[in-house]
This record gives structure tokens, C-alpha cells and sequence, in this order.
């Protein structure tokens, strides 16, 4: 049976970049289909008629939403090919824990970086920088999350990095200054053709932001 | 084959919805374990070592080895422990049960907390958006016995929070956040809960949670004053 695999995705997502990269990694052939999420398909309100957001990903018809949970998805689904996650327990453990960090900290912090003002920025972008530093005191001299292998961590993370030049610019700072082994790390992985494929253009994202002030979103 | 039975310790808190559910998974696994109650007012130099990150419980150690967030736990007792498996093996029906563990915890227990934070009309707001969740998690439930089918799974131990805090809470709020009328299927689910021997030894005894929820929230009250 050929898989028929489609990624509802809008180009700009960080969420959406972890399952592009996922299925480049694992050579698997999907149908992108761009998302206008001011006029929602109707195709994306079936599939994720709970949440209504992209990424969703559906293979051979069955929809299944949420970036993380696609990316296990994708790595159980085509175990053959290259793994996303170790296959030891707590390792596995410990790359879900810092996939879950990742998640529930930036995105919100990020968005504060081009959507917030003043006080409310200020504060944002201390705990934005507070956060990835966490994050990269985790990361420490290794390649990678994982060690010497590309995976789950990595994927969970690097999807951010297309944003780095907005926050920048936005918030009026230097993540590289901050953070330098973060960007020392997200340049090694742009390296990675998965990554490259996947990642959107910096600077279309920072064109796009006086477009999301006035919407006000970004899903 | 050695590792899987080494010492198993979890620093939980008995109140905890969080802490209970992997008290669950691993009661169901038959894993042996010894349970360190954590003071979360005053937290003990072990649990911060373990969980420098949050500083929360439940943290699970296993040989000395920390893991935290329940949801990670749990699917660390899973991959480590393979016998009565909480998630099924089909990789799209792990996809599902994932994606309705993080609905519990990030939509209903989020959205929940309001109803018991806020007074008057965000109350009130508060609990129809709690009910707007419900009915999904309620919409599952037609035709099952249990959120994971016939035997009961990672949903329903994650969704304890929903059968056992958040209905035990109604007392306590005021407000019938759950009423049978409108939600038979969760009720019908709570029954079937309370006929599993691993849920009923390990959920906390009904009087001694409803006053300790009461005094939680009496301690809220004088706070937002």
C-alpha cells in the first residue's frame, strides 16, 4: 500500500518546521499544503476539529494534531528509517521532558518578544533569555541534545531559530550575545538538509510581523 | 532484566491528582515502590536536586535516575515495565491517547483551576468553558467502558484528574461543574473507575481530599482579599 501522507502546515510555524523536519529526516514523501489561517479550510476543521490549528499531519486519511505527538507519530511509524528518539527508556524520558520544557515555555515568551511593549516586553524577553539559557545550560558542549545524533530535542527546538531575527529585532537584543552556544548549535543544524528544507526564511518572518501585530496572532 | 527491579522511589504529595496518577501505572504494573510524601511548602533538598528545572512533584527515581512531568513518567513506567501496558501499540492509537492526555492537562485542568480561582461572572465563565471541554472528552466516551476501550489506559489514569479532583471540587466550589444530566457518559465512567481495584486503592480517601480541597481553597479566598 503507498502511504498517502499530507501536512496541513502555514509556512512561518515553529510547531510546523518539527514535522517537516521529522518526514525529511525520514525520507518520507508528504504533500504540503499551505493553510490560510484567517479563512480556515474545511479540511483543517475536520481534522482538528478540538484545536484548529496546524500542524496536522494525515496519513492515509487519519488526522493526528499537536507538532510532538507527530514527530513520536512519525518516528514509530517508519521505525526503520533514521531515529528521532533513543531507544533507551531514560533517555527517552529525558528527551520528552526537555521536548515538554521547550513547549510549555517559549512560544509564549517568544510571541511577548514582537507582541508585547514596555514592561510587559521587558519582562518577557528577561524570562525568554532565562528560559534558553536553561535550555543551553542542558545542552552543554555536545553536538547535540542527543549526544552525537540529530533527534527529538533538537527537532523540538530549532524551529525557533527561524524566529531569532525577529525577536531581535523586535525586542531589541542579541540571542547570540545571550546564548551563543544555542546559535553555534542551530548552525549546526541548519547544515542538515532536513533543517534547511524546513526552515522558513528569517527574514520573511520578520517582514511578516507588522502583519501579525495587527492580527494579533500567530498560530 | 536487573534494572527494571532496582529501587523505585517517587516523591509525590498525596493530594496531588499529578502525583496519584503514576501511583496508578505503577500499582497496575505490579512495580514495586516506596513513596516519599514531599512538603511543596517547604521542599526537601532531594526533590530539588531531582527536579532542579520545576521544583515540582511527582519525580520518579529509578536507580537513583530522575524523571519528571507525569506524563513523561508515565511513559517511562510504560517503556520500562511492558506488562498490562497503559498505551496501546498501534502507533496512531498512541498518537490519539497522547493527544487526549495533554487535552486533560493543558485544556480541562487549566480551564478547571479558573472555576475554582475566580468569583461571580468569571466563575460562571469559567465553568461553561470547563463544560465545553467536558463534552469532548464525554463524546469519547459513548460506546466505551473506559477512555482506552475495554480496559482502561493511559487516558483514564491521566483524566483521574477530571473523575476525583475536579467532580470532588464540586462540593467544595459550590457548583455542579459535572451534572449527570448533562455529562451521563463521564459519570458512567466514574462507576467503572470505582470498580477497579488499582484506582480505588490509590485514589485519596474521599473525606480526608473533600478537606483538604476546602482548605485549600479557604487559603485561596484569604489570599485574593
Amino acid at each position: 500500500m503507498v502511504d498517502e501522507v499530507i501536512l496541513l502546515d502555514y509556512w512561518p510555524s515553529m510547531f510546523g518546521v518539527r514535522t517537516r523536519i521529522a518526514l525529511e529526516e525520514k525520507n518520507i514523501k508528504f504533500d504540503y499544503r499551505e493553510q490560510d489561517l484567517c479563512n480556515k479550510s474545511a479540511l483543517l476543521l475536520e481534522m482538528n476539529p478540538v484545536h484548529k490549528k496546524i500542524p496536522v499531519l494525515i496519513h492515509n486519511g487519519k488526522p493526528v494534531c499537536e507538532s510532538l505527538i507527530q514527530v513520536e507519530y512519525i518516528d514509530e511509524t517508519w521505525p526503520m528509517e533514521y531515529p528521532l528518539l533513543p531507544s533507551d527508556p531514560y533517555q527517552r524520558a529525558h528527551a520528552r521532558f526537555w521536548g515538554d520544557f521547550i513547549d510549555k515555555m517559549l512560544p509564549g515568551l517568544g510571541k511577548l518578544m514582537w507582541g508585547a511593549k514596555g514592561v510587559e516586553q521587558e519582562s518577557g524577553k528577561k524570562e525568554f533569555i532565562e528560559m534558553l539559557k536553561t535550555v543551553e545550560f542542558e545542552l552543554g558542549d555536545r553536538t547535540y541534545f542527543g549526544g552525537e545524533t540529530f533527534g527529538y530535542v533538537d527537532i523540538a527546538l530549532i524551529g525557533f531559530y527561524g524566529w531569532f531575527d525577529a525577536f531581535e529585532k523586535y525586542g531589541n537584543f542579541s540571542i547570540e550575545a545571550e546564548c551563543p552556544t544555542i546559535i553555534a548549535w542551530a548552525k549546526r543544524c541548519v547544515k542538515r538538509d532536513s533543517v534547511a528544507k524546513s526552515l522558513p526564511d528569517s527574514e520573511k518572518v520578520t517582514e511578516l510581523i507588522p502583519e501579525l501585530k495587527k492580527k494579533k496572532r500567530v498560530e | 532484566m536487573a534494572e527494571r527491579s532496582e529501587e523505585v522511589k517517587l516523591l509525590g504529595m498525596w493530594a496531588s491528582p499529578f502525583s496519584r496518577r503514576v501511583e496508578i501505572a505503577l500499582t497496575l504494573k505490579g512495580v514495586p515502590y516506596e513513596f516519599s510524601e514531599q512538603d511543596i511548602a517547604n521542599k526537601s533538598p532531594l526533590l530539588l536536586q531531582s527536579n532542579p528545572v520545576h521544583k515540582k512533584i511527582p519525580v520518579l527515581l529509578h536507580s537513583g535516575k530522575p524523571i519528571s512531568e507525569s506524563l513523561v513518567i508515565l511513559e517511562y513506567i510504560d517503556d520500562t515495565w511492558q506488562n498490562n501496558p497503559i498505551l496501546p501499540q498501534d502507533p496512531y492509537d498512541r498518537a490519539t491517547a497522547r493527544f487526549w492526555g495533554r487535552f486533560v492537562d493543558e485544556q480541562i485542568y487549566v480551564t478547571a483551576m479558573k472555576v475554582v480561582g475566580k468569583v461571580g461572572e468569571e466563575k460562571d465563565a469559567a465553568v461553561e468553558a470547563t463544560r465545553d471541554l467536558l463534552k469532548l472528552l464525554e463524546k469519547e466516551l459513548v460506546g466505551k467502558k473506559f477512555l482506552g476501550g475495554e480496559r482502561l489506559g493511559f487516558v483514564d489514569i491521566v483524566a483521574t484528574l477530571v473523575a476525583f479532583w475536579l467532580m470532588r471540587t464540586e462540593e467544595v466550589v459550590g457548583v455542579k461543574v459535572v451534572p449527570v444530566e448533562m455529562f451521563p457518559e463521564i459519570h458512567r465512567w466514574v462507576k467503572n473507575l470505582l470498580d477497579v481495584d488499582v484506582i480505588k486503592k490509590c485514589i485519596p480517601p474521599e473525606d480526608e481530599h473533600l478537606n483538604y480541597i476546602r482548605a485549600r481553597m479557604d487559603r485561596l479566598k484569604l489570599k485574593s482579599v
